[in-house]
């Protein structure tokens, strides 16, 4: 068990990282620990813990605007924007259960660094497009700053979209900012029944192609769809094909008429249809968030794939042999999910050639740590962008403190 | 405005390096050197900066670009990058020792992709090039920036450009999929493509808007969006600014985000009213436009809900648009802002801070202050959903010291928008313009972290130099680490 570090404030972060880089001890930065299992494993010989760093320290509903410390549960932020109708856009996904911990925890800080976005990414952005702007310690034990605190910034590099996505591999995070949004009135789902793929995929292509304002658009198989906590998708006995739709009262009931027409008049015809309301639709769209399906599977492998819409059917239908193979796919069809069997390499090389064919990447979201050290976790890099990976890591860490080796073997 | 000195050796060898640049990029009118034709190329849209450039490459392919830069960096060459030279923050001004590659031949649609709703294009093709290729099917690119019939998409990419859609539907950074890029080196690189989300650290997020200083972008990936349904606008008429910036407020507080919303104040009104008669009311001191869009049940609900905020909130003026014919008169008054103003002033500079919104009243009484100090007019509109201010100082050029009193009088603006929380430049980038100014909101150590990532892609800061950062330090300084070695710190940290 690595000792623990807690500072409580921007000062003692600093001088433990500063400490940490003269005497090149590397250290474990943790939020809530919920998504530990995310990345590489890390043999540091000190955690420092982020939890004491806690607070919103700025909420401005009507500038949409929050700021907190970086250690601040995601559960507290929830609540506070709940009492004001307002959310994170982003639809951050809930993976502790995923990740075999207890729901709700995960810190703003943590989801910021793993760019976690949920469903609605396709329409509102990633975390990444929300955050606005941080205060940090670098790997060099200095304390600097970045983006601020208003919607509309070019003043100089957006150094947010560095931070986001870096697994606290180039800086600790001590505050973020980032911009909320009113939360919709209304919540429909329109499900289709019993499409394949590629139909499915061609239909949710149809439907975020049209004036409708799709904010969710996934498609699950029938042994997924099967499991499901939503009576009208767990009964269908076949695939479901689903698509949300969200805002003010008289909008969503009127597009969502428009947009089962247009369904049935072309891409979707004769396919049965069903609607799901509020209720119903946040379950669901949860599931999709959270992986429900992988985090009742915990011994599955689970890779994300990102590639482009069109292009997902194949990929999985490329890896239908995989050993215990499952899926679904979310943001219109490009956004794949696919659990296997974790064996010694959770079919690594199966699974890059798959997405190598079409363009894209995958990403091990979860597997055993004998696994994650074995092969590569994230997408491998061409040797131009692995050089500007290492040339940034070594310019804000230069002595590969943080987090060393969580994304990639010898960073 | 100080430029890095020019290096008299690189200047003495032009003839030299026009002969290779000839070679490296063979086609007709690839490489100007004549000194009356690199005139066309002396300032961007900051006309108040000019500087003759020592050579201008016109390249057509991407190994053209790659070919040009690499021999630039063999000989350690300065380059600086140019869209379409709309910019206003002088980001495109030319050096006298540099070479300006100019991408404006590069100026195809390469791919239109409707099931996966983006378009692929060459970076000189313009912004409402896109749109125009698209909207037969009914689809968009969404950022809008006022120049948008110019400006290229690879100029966007450079200056994370916005538009008066932003906070509905973002900036550009927001809306890019992915890029091909050249290193100074000459390395090629692909950043994204059709697939979101980055696989690593978020280059692409970190390239866009960085002003031309990491790479020069050959190929844009965007997102595209199916057009609204339909739009209407509200032109909604206040006593004073205070009282629009709550209607601003309130509205937002009902949970609507609308598709624009702008702001002008009563010098930009009667300004633009002059000079396109929109109808707008001129007995009032604030004028707000409000679009909504989306489909139509959507936009005729809202247009009553934000009509009766506007009531409550004290509107002298209050009309809805009745056609598209209504709607577009309304925006022509706003749209025509800066050349309105070009009319009743020889010379005007538009400012660029972003304030949080709340804080509006107090920045336009210090600015009213100002401006009786510096005995210059001032003119604001204002992108009121995201607090994007565009201040427009009057002036003369030709009379004396004028230009050095709207410098200082923009500087202090800008140090007043930081000063309330916000932000130097919304949309307009750095440039040469607000380079010296970023000490206002920045620290050295900030600056430092940021010139880090700079030098992870040209080390030898041979792009774009002496836009951005007040100060050049060397990569080899910046990489330097100053390590105090010492005891466990803090004892009274912690520790489990």
């Amino acid at each position: 068990m690595s000792e623990s570090w807690k500072p409580t404030d921007d000062d003692q972060v600093r001088e433990a990282v500063a400490w940490a880089s003269a005497e090149a001890v590397p250290l474990e930065v943790v939020g809530a620990g919920s998504k530990r299992g995310f990345g590489r494993p890390l043999q540091c010989e000190r955690d420092l813990d982020l939890s004491g760093l806690s607070g919103v320290t700025l909420y401005e509903p009507g500038e949409l605007v929050l700021s907190a410390r970086a250690g601040t549960p995601l559960a507290e932020i929830r609540a506070a924007l709940e009492a004001e109708r307002q959310e994170l856009a982003f639809e951050p996904p809930d993976l502790s259960a995923f990740y075999g911990q207890e729901r709700g925890a995960g810190t703003i800080g943590g989801t910021v660094a793993a760019n976690l976005s949920g469903p609605r990414r396709l329409k509102a952005g990633a975390a990444r497009d929300h955050f606005l702007g941080f205060r940090a310690i670098s790997g060099r034990g200095e304390l600097f700053k970045s983006g601020g605190r208003v919607m509309k910034n070019v003043t100089g590099y957006d150094l947010s979209k560095l931070m986001a996505g870096s697994f606290g591999t180039l800086a600790v995070m001590t505050e973020v900012t980032v911009k909320v949004l009113p939360a919709p009135e209304k919540l429909r789902t329109l499900l289709l029944f019993g499409l394949d793929a590629r139909a499915a995929v061609a239909v949710l292509s149809a439907a975020l192609g049209s004036p409708h304002e799709v904010s969710g658009a996934a498609h699950l198989p029938g042994d997924v769809a099967a499991e499901s906590a939503v009576d009208h998708v767990a009964g269908a006995g076949t695939s479901v094909t689903a698509l949300r739709l969200e805002g003010h009262g008289p909008s969503v009931e009127a597009r969502c008429a428009a947009l089962r027409e247009m369904l049935a008049a072309g891409p979707a015809a004769g396919v049965a249809q069903e609607e799901l309301h509020s209720r119903r639709t946040r379950a669901l769209w949860q599931e999709v968030a959270d992986l429900a399906c992988f985090a009742a599977r915990p011994e599955l492998a689970v890779w994300r794939i990102s590639v482009a819409p069109t292009r997902g059917p194949e990929v999985a239908a490329a890896l239908a042999d995989l050993p215990e193979m499952r899926h679904y796919f979310d943001w219109g069809g490009g956004l794949l999910w696919l659990g296997t069997a974790a064996g010694e390499t959770a079919e690594e090389a199966r699974v890059r050639d798959a997405v190598a064919r079409v363009g894209g990447h995958a990403t091990l979201l979860r597997a055993p740590a004998r696994v994650r050290l074995a092969v590569p976790v994230f997408q491998p890099q061409d040797p131009a962008k692995a050089l500007l990976t290492r040339r940034i890591k070594e310019g804000f860490d230069p002595n590969g403190v943080l987090n060393p080796g969580r994304m990639v073997a010898d960073l | 405005m100080k430029m890095p000195e020019p290096d008299r050796e690189v200047i003495a060898r032009k003839r030299e390096i026009v002969e290779r640049l000839r070679a490296l990029v063979p086609g007709p009118g690839g490489v100007i050197f004549d000194e009356d034709e690199l005139l066309a190329y002396e300032t961007d849209g900051l006309t108040a900066y000019r500087q003759v450039p020592m050579i201008v490459v016109l390249p057509s392919t991407t190994e053209e670009v790659s070919a040009v830069l690499a021999y630039c960096h063999a000989e350690d060459i300065k380059i600086v990058p140019r869209g379409a030279g709309t910019g206003l923050s002088g980001g495109a001004l030319p050096l006298a020792d540099g070479i300006t590659l100019g991408l404006s031949k590069l100026n195809r649609i390469l791919e239109v992709d409707y099931e996966n709703r983006c378009v692929v294009t060459q970076p000189g093709v313009t912004n409402l090039g896109i749109t125009r290729a698209v909207e037969g099917e009914g689809f968009y690119y969404a950022p809008d920036p006022s120049s948008q019939i110019a400006c290229s998409i690879g100029g966007n990419v450079a200056e994370n450009s916005g538009g008066v859609h932003c906070l509905k539907y973002g900036l550009t950074t927001n809306n890019l999929l992915g890029v091909e890029m050249v290193l100074m080196d000459g390395t090629v690189l692909r950043l994204g493509g059709k697939h979101l989300d980055a696989e690593g650290y978020d280059l692409l997020g970190v390239v866009t808007g960085s002003e031309g200083l990491l790479g020069v972008v050959t190929e844009v990936t965007v997102r595209i969006l199916r057009k609204p349904a339909s739009a209407r606008a509200l032109l909604l008429g206040f006593p004073s600014s205070e009282k629009a910036g709550d209607c601003v407020a309130a509205i937002i507080a009902d949970g609507i985000i609308p598709g624009g919303m702008e702001m002008m104040d009563r010098p930009a009104i009667h300004a633009a009213e002059e000079f396109v008669h929109a109808g707008y009311p001129l007995d009032v001191e604030a004028l707000l436009i409000v679009e909504l869009d989306g489909p139509e049940a959507e936009v005729e609900h809202l247009i009553g809900r934000v009509g009766a905020i506007a009531e409550r909130e004290g509107a002298t003026y209050n009309r809805a648009s009745q056609d598209e014919a209504e709607r577009e008169a309304f925006w022509s008054g706003r749209k025509a802002a800066f050349p309105a103003v070009g009319r009743i002033s020889p010379d005007y500079l538009c400012m660029d801070g972003t304030i949080p919104r709340g804080r509006l009243p107090e920045v336009l009484a210090r600015m009213r202050e100002m401006s009786e100090r510096y005995g210059l007019r001032v003119a604001n509109v204002f992108h009121a959903g995201d607090g994007n201010l565009h201040p427009l100082i009057l002036y003369d050029a030709n009379k004396p010291d004028e230009l050095e009193r709207t410098e200082a009088f923009g500087a202090e603006i800008l140090k007043l928008c930081v000063e309330v929380g916000g932000v130097l430049t919304g949309e307009h980038g750095v440039g040469v313009e607000k380079r010296d100014l970023m000490g206002a909101m920045f620290d050295d150590t900030d600056l430092r972290h940021q010139q880090r990532l700079k030098c992870a892609f040209d080390p030898g800061q041979l792009l774009n130099p002496g836009k951005v950062f007040p100060e050049l330090h060397r990569c080899a300084e910046l990489g330097r680490l100053h390590v105090h070695r010492g005891q466990l710190p803090f004892p009274d940290l912690p520790r489990f």
